[in-house]
């Protein structure tokens, strides 16, 4: 008996949810900084470059080896460029619509963290009452699709604050993308709720575990959901909103310091948390196919939590990869794709795995 | 008319898949990924650490040479001065009674020449104009300084900086006829 479990139930939860929260906070925006200088390291090698090797801390001179090592690799280049974007004189022009752009950054960075709340991360820690996610939902999925379309938001009322063509053309873009690609996106995960019968992240973990990785059972609505994340996140080779070669930098292109800094953490976040969403619901979670009872000692859970990331990592360098294998979609191409292709597939798909669920095996 | 219309074909439905597309963009990603990640030949060339081979006839900054014998072959004549297109060059002569030039038979060598390295277009015409060869563009192609001064270089550092360059050493032959005519019979050979 500690001192922790005189606490009344309620005030246990407090806590317990807090402290899930600043890690998962800090977690992921770790994982932000690192998303960035994995997308700048396997940018550059694919393009026969070398990427950020420079940055070097004076405490590199005293470790022997490995200080030149993690230095080549560019380990240090996040915090220069955290630091950098602090200390950057925080810019604001003159013919903004000023409250709409200070207001632009936040809507745009807070809807992507708030999606971590419902992913289950990881089983249990410690005792089997304390579960790995934040806030375990019964409606989890309806949840995200909410908060993941406020994203939108963000990044149209930039392109509107900011009062100039560019970002006004980068925002109309990005709402006409976004919500097209979000209904091919809801669409795809009914057909696997469908086959789990339950809303809860939780839960689809727990069949996939039993059943296998619902990538298995739903290819198709994996395709869809992985092309629809692309085009959500506004990642090549749908990053119309952005496209520097011919908006500047789209709705952004107003922004500097800090504020820009948000936007790109914000895209970055919204991509880690596509990638949890889709080892979540196809890639099952935080299991291995012989690893998939909820933890019974702290290290099994800490190894579900690395099992998570480890798989969430593969994503997010699939998701790094595809940017240099497809030149930018035309926009009328991207708007086919969109409405003509993936929405008629996804209904598709829904009506076949009601019918085989029906009368196949119910 | 000369203007050919190229008649596109119809994608096929496997090509509307984007799935060939995807295909040829992954193995090309991998290749290069392959090559600079994995076996560690990326196509940088990470500046001040390598360099890179300037080539012969190359135009880098001017440097005066001295000649075998380790004296100046400058004469103070300024035509490089009077040639240079951005007035980069800035001689001083010795003057009726300057210091003699530090070969024996020359009439001058400058008390002072300063090219401006900022001002200076790396023409090669001071060098082409030059009746001793006396100049040359050599391969240096990244001056720094940290003030103007600094870069303005003076007879001492352009001397040392240009080395020697060996050549007929016009004066010390006109020396050695003059002094072959004071002997007689005059040689022959």
């Amino acid at each position: 008996m500690n001192l922790f479990d005189y606490l009344e139930p309620t005030t246990q939860f407090v806590i317990f949810s807090a402290i899930k929260i600043l890690i998962v906070f800090g977690v992921t925006m770790t994982f932000v900084a690192y998303a960035v200088l994995a997308e700048r390291k396997i940018s550059a090698w694919i393009q026969d470059r070398v990427g950020p090797n420079r940055t070097a801390p004076p405490i590199t001179k005293f470790i022997p080896i490995l200080g030149p090592m993690l230095v080549r690799l560019g380990i240090f280049q996040p915090m220069a460029d955290g630091l950098k974007f602090l200390l950057k004189e925080d810019f604001t022009p003159a013919y903004v619509r000023k409250v709409y752009f200070w207001l632009a950054p936040a809507i745009a960075v807070i809807p992507a963290f708030l999606t971590f709340a419902v992913i289950p991360f990881g089983s249990t820690l410690g005792n089997p009452d304390n579960k790995m996610v934040i806030a375990d939902l019964n409606v989890g999925v309806l949840y995200t699709f909410g908060i993941v379309s406020l994203g939108v938001y963000g990044i149209v009322l930039a392109g509107y604050a900011a009062n100039s063509k560019y970002p006004f053309l980068g925002g109309i873009r990005s709402s006409a993308q976004m919500i097209s690609y979000e209904i091919a996106m809801g669409m795809s995960v009914v057909a696997v709720f469908m086959v789990v019968g339950d809303l809860n992240l939780g839960a689809v973990v727990q069949y996939q575990a039993k059943h296998g990785w619902m990538v298995l059972h739903q290819p198709l609505a994996f395709a869809i959901f992985l092309i629809a994340a692309f085009a959500e996140t506004n990642r090549l080779p749908f990053d119309l909103p952005e496209s520097e070669s011919e908006l500047v930098g789209g709705y952004h292109t107003e922004y500097s310091s800090m504020k820009f800094a948000l936007f790109f953490l914000g895209e970055y976040a919204a991509m880690i948390s596509a990638s949890a969403m889709m080892v979540t619901l196809f890639f099952g979670g935080w299991t291995l196919p012989f690893l998939s009872e909820p933890a019974s000692s702290l290290l099994v859970g800490l190894l579900h939590i690395a099992i998570f990331i480890a798989k969430l990592v593969v994503l997010l360098v699939v998701f790094i990869w595809v940017r240099w294998m497809l030149p930018r979609f035309r926009y009328d191409q991207l708007m086919d794709l969109g409405w003509r292709r993936f929405i008629p597939l996804a209904l598709g798909n829904i009506l076949a795995t009601a019918l085989v669920l029906a009368f196949i095996s119910p | 008319m000369s203007t050919k219309i190229v008649d596109r074909k119809p994608l096929s439905f496997f090509e509307n898949s984007y799935l060939p597309t995807l295909m040829s963009g992954l193995k090309v990603t991998w290749k290069h990924f392959k090559k600079s990640a994995l076996q560690g030949r990326p196509l940088t060339m990470e500046y001040p650490e390598q360099k890179w081979v300037v080539p012969q006839g190359y135009r880098g900054a001017p440097y005066l040479v001295k000649d075998q014998e380790g004296s100046t072959k400058c004469v103070s004549c300024q035509l490089c001065e009077f040639v240079c297109p951005p007035k980069a060059i800035r001689i001083t002569p010795p003057g009726p009674n300057g210091a003699p030039a530090d070969r024996r038979n020359a009439e001058k060598a400058p008390a002072e020449f300063e090219i401006n390295m900022l001002r200076c277009i790396f023409c090669g015409l001071c060098q082409e104009v030059c009746p001793e060869e006396a100049i040359f563009l050599q391969k240096d192609y990244s001056l720094t300084g940290e003030s103007r001064e600094e870069m303005v270089y003076g007879k001492a550092k352009l001397l040392q900086m240009g080395g020697t360059h060996g050549g007929i050493q016009k004066w010390k032959h006109k020396l050695e006829e003059a002094e072959a005519q004071e002997v007689f019979p005059v040689r022959t050979n």
